[in-house]
């Protein structure tokens, strides 16, 4: 009897296996800078060319690095989310303007609104490779020792913000007031 | 028709791949781009994922070997920039990941299994040993056989 179950046992730990890898996104690859440090640049800003904005501009804060381009298609469909959560004033947003040109950029946020504090211009896509961006949009809450904590790949949802980055944050900036 | 078309096919596919050569040799040290794309052909490209650095048309792609040949005429040697990849992309960015304890199951599970269906296969036929007795034919039996194995006449050939 229990010989004829074997088969219906294998079966369904290969289902079980299937589904699990079904279910996830290729596309997420887990980056291997959560806990490290925050790569250091000191890029252009995008608005004033003449000033440079540093990470190492952020320490003491808890803040969010925001990766977009005007060519970004789904950066569009993340930004009416961006502008609604730099409204709340929860956590401060920074862009990283990757490889793009400056009209379009400029033009983007004017026509769109502006959801950053500043966004600093990558424009050969040197910092976004230290960061380990493969595809725009894409986010970094960076803590107050200018660790990264968490990185969303794609667009940030609805979901993701009130599950996972504002707790977080709310969570680093209670640490931090002790 | 279709063999037209599928020569077609080749043919386009043929002049597309000798142009990207052209355009990566140009101006370019060709020690530099020997490395750049032994080293590229190791790596994948995380936009597309199926396809490596070096077949890529990515704009990241394009960008990451542009880094790598930066790289390669700096002196880095090739662990120096497969280190400097990793640390950003991590071990995805890898066609063959390095042996590190969340990848023993990746590297030694196929012998684990095959070791494991060989100890299943080596008591399944010491079982069968066990179980199958020698019984010796009876001196009818060896008589029927006789007679079975025996060539019919006329049909030799068959």
């Amino acid at each position: 009897m229990f010989k004829y179950l074997i088969p219906l046992a294998v079966f369904m730990v290969l289902v079980v296996f299937l589904a699990i890898g079904l279910n996830r996104d290729p596309h997420e690859v887990p980056s291997p800078l959560i806990n490290k440090p925050a790569p250091a640049f000191s890029l252009p800003q995008l608005k004033t060319p003449d000033k440079t904005f540093s990470a190492s501009d952020m320490r003491g804060k808890v803040w969010i690095l925001n990766v977009w381009a005007s060519w970004c298609v789904t950066c569009r469909d993340e930004h009416p989310l961006l502008i609604q959560y730099a409204q709340t004033g929860a956590i401060p947003i920074y862009g990283l303007n990757y490889k793009d040109q400056r009209e379009d950029a400029l033009a983007w946020l004017s026509e769109l609104g502006d959801p950053y504090v500043l966004s600093a211009a990558d424009v050969d896509g040197r910092v976004a490779i230290d960061y380990g961006v493969y595809g725009a949009p894409e986010t970094y809450l960076i803590d107050q020792s200018g660790t990264i904590r968490f990185k969303q790949i794609g667009p940030v949802t609805p979901d993701v913000w009130s599950k996972q980055i504002l707790p977080l944050a709310q969570e680093l900036n209670r640490q931090g007031a002790k | 028709m279709t063999r037209i078309l599928l020569l077609l096919l080749f043919l386009m596919c043929a002049s597309v791949a000798f142009g990207k050569e052209a355009e990566l040799a140009s101006g370019e040290d060709p020690a530099v781009e020997q490395r750049l794309t032994k080293l590229s052909k190791e790596l994948r490209c995380l936009v597309c994922q199926n396809e490596t650095l070096a077949d890529s048309q990515a704009g990241l792609a394009d960008d990451l070997r542009k880094e790598i040949r930066e790289q390669i005429k700096a002196g880095k040697s090739d662990k120096e920039i497969i280190n400097f990849l990793t640390q950003r992309y991590g071990q995805f960015i890898l066609y063959r990941p390095q042996v590190t304890p969340t990848t023993y199951l990746l590297w030694f599970g196929p012998f684990l299994l095959l070791a494991a269906g060989l100890v299943i296969l080596f008591r399944y036929i010491q079982q069968r040993r066990n179980t199958i007795v020698d019984a010796p034919l009876t001196s009818e039996e060896r008589k029927r056989a006789a007679e079975l194995l025996a060539v019919e006449p006329g049909r030799e050939n068959i």
